[in-house]
Formats: structure tokens, sequence, C-alpha cells
């Protein structure tokens, strides 16, 4: 077999045998909780015997590790159980939410990676001079500032002081996507702002890292321009770390993105999440948990995946 | 010729950078001072020296290229008439990878590992418009083929890591040639090769530059491998110019004492000694790396005499360095056994005593490495002192000055740090350590090998004066013939992991030779004119084939 195969395959399993080990923490911590879900839906004021009856009904009285495989089971047949607040189902709940968590996320994110690694490469090139230090100081501002901070910032900006975008991103089933981008246009604004940073850091470090190797000493006696050198002789060998902080950044924008969502009233999982923990509906918290760190561990699967077939040794073996 | 106007012209060079010594402010050295040199068109000039010479820098300012911030602050450079010290970066752009080409000494380094060698090779001549690409590529596959590298229609296609190490730096000798340049910098391209590599590559040079007719500045420490390719040569120190005349009287007729030091290096006479019972001994020993399935020592038999000189050759990858590895129980040997002063010594160094482990001490090729940075000089040497004789305060002060006296470094010494020694300094302080033990056995691996041939020869020297008064001996590791001849009473040639002539000195050197030998010896370069051709064409008379790990 091809190495890279074996370790792809390597990698995979061992990301589902990650995820299996968090279903069980995420079990676990929700078990460690006071009161199980028959109390939350009864209150504290309810009679041990309407308490039994209810564990019995749904299940409750069964030892922890039956319930953990049947849930498991569950979400195996994409079935996450029911909300206990209003009896929805939870997989239709989070279907749609998740739509919408991953449209913003994409949206920021087709815009975030490339412009950090564009402005990585810039500083780089001009390590120490002027352009460096401005990109340096813009992003290392934006990060700086709380999300909602930011946020209320684009808000005025773009919709009081200068009217471009409405303030609310209300998004529904049937909108055109045109209509959409326009709806998501203040938060993508403020989700790059946030992760920018981040990222073209990164690009900018590994970047100055390869530039002491003697090939690129190579290159400049090539006579290449310098940003010739950065982008195919730099930047191809500095990819690995660049990936493993955009993997996270964009593992950010899947499951960390709450405040801004509330900001902009944008119907997503954070949301979602943030309403059903208030209402101690344990399943939803489960569930949305679950699919958190679904979303974590496929993309540093990716993350992985594409760092080892950016290296061509192990791409192309002796 | 000397009607024509000079393709590289450089009067007054002067060249400056900045140096950060530990602890001190920053301050200005001047690495060249005032150089000048003339090339003709299509002749090939070598620039020899010890390492600090600024052979390297003078050679790269012909680029007006100064390395990790080393400035360009003096003189003139004119290059086919055009002065380009001052030149402005796009004006550099066009004349470097055009007319001016370079060749580095670490090819495995100079090429991006991420990128197929066609592409690399080719890159100048698309980037300066100087040919179309199947043009370039053509003109790669000839000159992969002229290099003698094998299957020169798709070696392109290969990544870096993929080739040898000859291989690259024939490699990047065809990058360099495939712009058609006027001017090929090579800096010092088969220093880092195996002797029995650097005989074809050197070969394979000389003949590219003929056919090509391009100028050239060739560097180098080596007077005999510059002596090959160089119709003329400058002998340079400390940034200056100390001779230049042609080759043939540099090395046959030198004028200067420095250059006279420089051609009769080597001068050591060790006469060899007599056969005696071993002191160490070693019984079919073979040994493998754990997880592997193959040998990398296979079945050694040798022995060393009390106060003598075993001098272990070969190859990079022989095995040479495992070798000492099996004898000092870093790597248990499979099979074998090891006999010392009349003993058996256990296979690990775990199992061994502590006064085992004394009476054997090694000294390693990179003295740099081999201390920790901080540490004064007297904690390193003072270390085994206290670990093997519990000597503390005076008495171990005391004893460390008579190491230091005894290695030929005054007082003073022991409080300075690693970093405020030369090479030839941090490898003395090296030897006084293993000398602190009172071994009676050391393991010297290529410890000269990093140093210039002064400074080596100096090394050595001290080693047969501590010999002498000591009576240890020596397991003397070396991919260097030269050495070798200098020092030692005992020789085993090694192989892929095999002895293949072991002796005394005065008969592993006589003929008849073994096919592995006979390459080895006759790969070492001799300093006369001719001898390349002189082999190459032996060789091609006799069909013996290059070394095999081309």
């Amino acid at each position: 077999m091809h190495p890279i195969v074996k370790l792809l395959v390597q990698r995979i399993a061992l990301g589902l045998v990650l995820l299996l080990a968090v279903s069980a923490v995420i079990f676990l911590g929700v078990e460690a909780l006071p009161g199980d879900t028959a109390q939350a839906i009864l209150g504290q004021s309810a009679t041990p015997q309407a308490l039994e009856n209810l564990r019995a009904q749904m299940g409750l009285d069964q030892p922890a590790l039956t319930r953990y495989f049947n849930w498991l089971g569950g979400v195996m047949t994409g079935d996450l159980g029911k909300a206990l607040t209003n009896g929805v189902d939870i997989s239709q709940a989070i279907g749609q939410r998740l739509g919408n968590t991953l449209f913003l996320a994409g949206c920021a994110a087709v815009i975030a990676v490339p412009l950090a690694l564009i402005l990585g490469a810039v500083a780089a090139r001009y390590a120490g001079r002027w352009p460096d230090k401005v990109i340096s100081a813009v992003t290392l501002t934006t990060i700086s500032l709380p999300e909602f901070v930011a946020a209320y910032f684009v808000i005025y900006l773009l919709t009081i002081l200068f009217p471009v975008f409405q303030p609310v991103a209300m998004v529904f089933p049937g909108m055109s996507f045109w209509a959409k981008l326009q709806a998501v246009a203040l938060p993508v604004i403020v989700l790059v702002m946030v992760v920018l940073a981040h990222m073209m850091r990164m690009t900018r470090a590994a970047i100055l890292n390869v530039m002491q190797s003697a090939y690129i000493e190579t290159a400049e006696l090539k006579g290449l321009s310098p940003m010739t050198i950065i982008w195919k002789h730099a930047f191809p060998n500095a990819i690995a770390p660049v990936i493993s902080v955009v993997a996270i950044n964009l593992a950010y924008l899947v499951v960390g993105v709450v405040v801004v969502e509330v900001v902009f009233s944008y119907n997503a999982l954070g949301q979602y999440l943030v309403d059903h923990v208030t209402k101690r509906d344990l399943p939803v918290v489960q569930a949305v948990g679950l699919i958190f760190a679904a979303v974590y561990i496929g993309l540093n699967i990716i993350a992985d995946v594409t760092a080892i077939i950016a290296n061509p040794r192990l791409r192309h073996p002796k | 010729m000397t009607s024509e106007k000079p393709l590289l012209e450089i009067r007054g060079l002067v060249i400056e950078a900045t140096s950060y010594p530990p602890g001190e402010a920053p301050k200005n050295v001047t690495l060249v001072h005032g150089v000048d040199v003339t090339l003709q068109k299509g002749r090939v000039l070598g620039l020899i020296g010890e390492s600090g010479a600024g052979k390297s820098t003078i050679g790269l300012s012909s680029m007006a290229y100064g390395r990790g911030g080393v400035r360009l602050t003096g003189g003139e450079i004119l290059l086919n008439g055009r002065e380009i010290r001052e030149a402005r970066p796009a004006t550099l752009r066009q004349i470097r990878g055009r007319e001016v080409t370079y060749v580095s000494q670490s090819a495995a380094a100079s090429f991006n590992p991420s990128k197929r060698l066609m592409d690399q090779v080719i890159e100048t001549s698309l980037s300066h418009k100087i040919m179309s690409k199947p043009e370039a590529e053509a003109r790669a596959v000839m000159l992969f083929r002229k290099l003698g590298l094998p299957s020169p229609e798709t070696i392109g296609s290969r990544y870096p890591h993929q080739v040898s190490g000859g291989q690259l730096q024939r490699v990047m000798t065809a990058m360099a040639l495939c712009p058609k340049p006027d001017l090929v910098i090579f800096d010092e391209p088969t220093t880092a090769l195996d002797v029995t590599t650097q005989i074809d590559v050197l070969a394979a040079i000389k003949e590219a530059i003929q056919d090509t007719g391009v100028a050239a500045l060739y560097i180098t420490h080596d007077l005999a491998v510059v002596a090959q390719v160089a119709d003329e040569i400058m002998v340079l120190r400390h940034g200056k110019k100390v001779e230049l005349g042609t080759t043939d009287q540099i090395i046959n007729r030198p004028a200067e004492d420095y250059t006279k030091a420089l051609v009769s290096v080597r001068g050591i006479e060790h006469d060899e000694k007599p056969e005696a019972p071993p002191l160490l001994r070693i019984d079919c020993v073979s040994a493998r790396y754990a997880g592997t399935t193959f040998d990398v020592l296979k079945n050694i038999s040798i022995g060393l005499p009390a106060g003598q000189t075993l001098a272990v050759v070969g190859e990079s990858g022989s095995g040479k360095s495992t070798l000492a590895r099996a004898i000092t129980g870093l790597l248990p040997p499979t099979k074998g056994r090891i006999h010392f002063d009349g003993r058996q010594l256990s296979a690990d160094f775990a199992g061994r005593s502590r006064d085992d482990l004394r009476q054997i001490q090694m000294i390693y090729q990179m003295a740099d490495t081999a201390m920790n940075p901080r540490q004064t000089v007297g904690t390193i040497i003072g270390r085994p002192l206290e670990f093997y004789f519990g000597l503390k305060g005076s008495a171990r002060d005391k004893r460390v000055q008579e190491l230091l006296d005894q290695i030929e470094m005054g007082r003073g010494f022991a409080d300075r740090y690693p970093a405020e020694l030369s090479g030839g300094q941090k490898q003395r302080v090296c030897i006084a350590r293993a000398l602190a033990a009172k071994p009676k056995l050391i393991i010297c691996d290529e410890v000269t090998s990093a140093l210039d041939p002064l400074v080596a020869d100096g090394i050595l020297k001290l080693l047969l004066e501590l010999q002498a008064e000591t009576q240890m001996a020596y397991l003397f590791i070396t991919h260097d013939l030269a050495t070798v001849r200098a020092i030692a009473d005992k020789i085993a040639v090694m192989y892929k992991g095999e002895v293949r002539r072991y002796g005394q000195k005065s008969d592993v050197l006589a003929p008849p030779f073994d096919d592995y030998t006979d390459l080895l010896l006759s790969s070492v370069p001799e300093m006369r004119l001719g001898w390349l051709e002189e082999v190459i064409a032996h060789r091609k008379a006799n069909g013996t084939t290059s070394g095999n790990t081309v």
C-alpha cells in the first residue's frame, strides 16, 4: 500500500475513535449534572411517583451504559431524540440551523482565508517595514476587540453612518442565494475581522521561517522577484503549520460564534444551543455538543491529511 | 586574450558585516580588505583559503550578493564592463541567473524540496525569457547527459529527496549551466561528497566547463581539487590576497610562506609501530539497528594494541561510526564479542562498570555540539574528573589547568564559554575532556573533518604527542586517507558494513589491492596537474566504473 494511503487511513480511523471517546465524555458530563431529564420536565415540586413513572416511560430507569448505547445507536441512524421543551424532533430542528451556521461560516471563510494568506505573504515580504507594521497593527486591533463591540461598530458604520446593509441578519427558507448573501454581510465582516489576525500571523511566521533556507538563497541568486520567491519557493514549504491554524479558525467559525448570531438575530446552531442550555434541555445539549465535536475533529483530520499530502517526501517516497 | 575586455573585474573590494559577540555591543568587522580579481571569458580562477578567508564572500560579490547581512561597502565590481556593486535590485535580478549563476556546497539544501528537479533547473531560463520551455527542457536533458546522470530523460521529473547527494550536485551544475551564463561560481561543489563520488563529479564539472566555454570561479579549501580544474589560483587569507598565479606556479613554485604551508600540509611523519598483542579485540561482531532487518556491521574482526592507532576508513554509510557505537556499548552487537584489556566487555554500556566506561572515551566530529554551550571550559573538563575520580574544589581546578597545559591552551581558558573559542580550540577542549578520564582507548570520530587543513594538522600532532606521553590507543575513524597515512599504525578499510582490508599500515597501503581499496586510494586527489585526466583515462581503459554510490 502506498504509505500515504496508510497514513490517511490511520488518521481517519483515529478521528473516529476520538469522536467515539468524545461522545462518551459528553454523555458522562450530562449524566453528572444534578437531576435528570424527568426532573427537568416535571420541575422541583414533582412527586416521587410521577418522577418514577416518567423515568420508566422515557427509559431513564435503565443503567447508564444501556442508555449510552441507545443514544449512540440513535445518533448513528440520524435520530437525535426529541427536545423536552417543545417535543420537536432534534434532527429536524438542527438540520435547518446547521445549514445557516455552515452558510455563515463558509462565507466568512471564503473571504478570511485567502485574505489572511495574502496579507501574511505581503507582511513577510516587507518584514519589519511599514506594510508589515500596518497589517499587523490593523489585524491585531480587530482581534483584540470583543466580538460584540466589533459587531456594534460595524452596525453603526454600515447601517447608520453609511446605510448600505440592514442590521438584522434574518434568513428563512426560500430566500434567494443573493438575498441571503446580503443578509449575512455584516456578521461575515465581523467574523473575518475576528479570525484574520491569527491566520495572518501564522502565515507570516511560517514564511519567514522558510525564508532562512538555503534554497531561498538559490532562488534569490536566480534573480527571481521577491513575490515569486515567496509564492513559488517559500509558501509551498510553509503550508503545514498554516493549515492547522486555518483548521482551528474554521472550526471556531462553526462552533464559537454565538455572540455574533445573537447580535444580528441570526438563527443558527449557537443560539439554538444557548437557548436550550438555559432551559436545561439536555438531549439538545448532548446532540449539539456532539455535532460541534464532530466539526472540530473533522476539520483537524482534513488539516492533517492536507499537510501530509503537501509533503513531497510522503507523496513521492524514494 | 589580454587585449580583450575582462568578463569580471573587481577592484579594491571591501566587504563588511556586523558581528554580535556574546555579551558585547554589536561591532563592525571587515571581511574582505581591498581584493582585486580579474577573470577573462572562458577562464577558470580558483579561490582558495581556510574558512574565514573570504572566498565565498568574494565569489558571491560577483553577483553583488551579500549573504546574511554582509555589505559590499567599497571598491568596484565590473561585470561585462558594467558596475554592479551599487546597482538597483531590479538590475541585479537581470544579472543573477542570466549572466552569473551559482553552485553551492550543499545541493541537498539548495533545492526546493517541494518542486520537481526539472522545474527548478529550467526556472531561470524561463523567468529571464532566455529560451522557450521545450528548448530549456531539451538543454537540461543534454546537460544531464553530459554530466553523466543516470536516465537523463526522466531524472528531471524526480524530487530532490529522490536522488543521491552526488547526483544532486550534478543537477545543480546543470541548473547553473542551463541559462547559458557567462560565469558560474562553484562554491565548494564537491566538499560534502565522498572521495569516490567527488572524483566523478569533479570530472563532470571540468568537462562541462570545457564544453560550454563558460568562465568559472572555483572556490574550495582543497588545493589538490582546485589544481585539477583551475587555470589560475588566488590564495586568500583573512580577507586579503596572499598570492595569485597560474595553477602550475602555485602548486609547484609557491612564493609566499602561507602558500608553501598549504601545499606542504600533512607534513606529519609517523613511523608505524610493530605488531603487538591487542588491547581491544573485536571478534566477529555484527550489529543492526532496532526494527531493521539487515546488518549494518557484518562479522567484523579487528584488534588494536595499546599505544597504537587503528584507522578505520570508508565512505559515509560504510559503518565506521556504527562500529564506534558497538564498541562503546551504545548499540549492543547482535553477534560476536568485544574484549578489552584481557576481559570481555558487556555488550550493553549499561552493564559495564564505571571503570570500564572510563577506559574508553570518545571525541566527536562536531566539537560545537559535543559541548554544553552554557558551561565554561573548566566545568566541561572538570566533569569527568568529578565523575570518575571524585575530584572537587582546588584539586579539580589544578587538574583542569594541567589538562589545559597538555592541550597547549594557556591560562584563562577555564573561564571561557565554547562560543568564545575557535574551531580548533573547541576540538582541543574535547580532547582534554577525554584525557581527563585517563582512558586507555580514545575513539576519534572524524575529529579533524570539520577543521581547516592547518588547524587539523595541529590537532593530529597534538594527538600523536599525547599518545607518546600516555600510551593511549586511538581508534581513528575518518574518510580522509591523507590523515590515515599521517598517523595510523594499522588500517581497516570498511565498505557496506564489512571490513574489506585490514592489517599493518604498510601492508594495507601496498599493492596488490582489492577493487574497492584501489578505487578508494586512486580517488584521493593528488596535488599535481593532470592527475584527474590520468585517473579517468586509466579507469576508462580498465573498464572500471566509478564509485557505485553515485
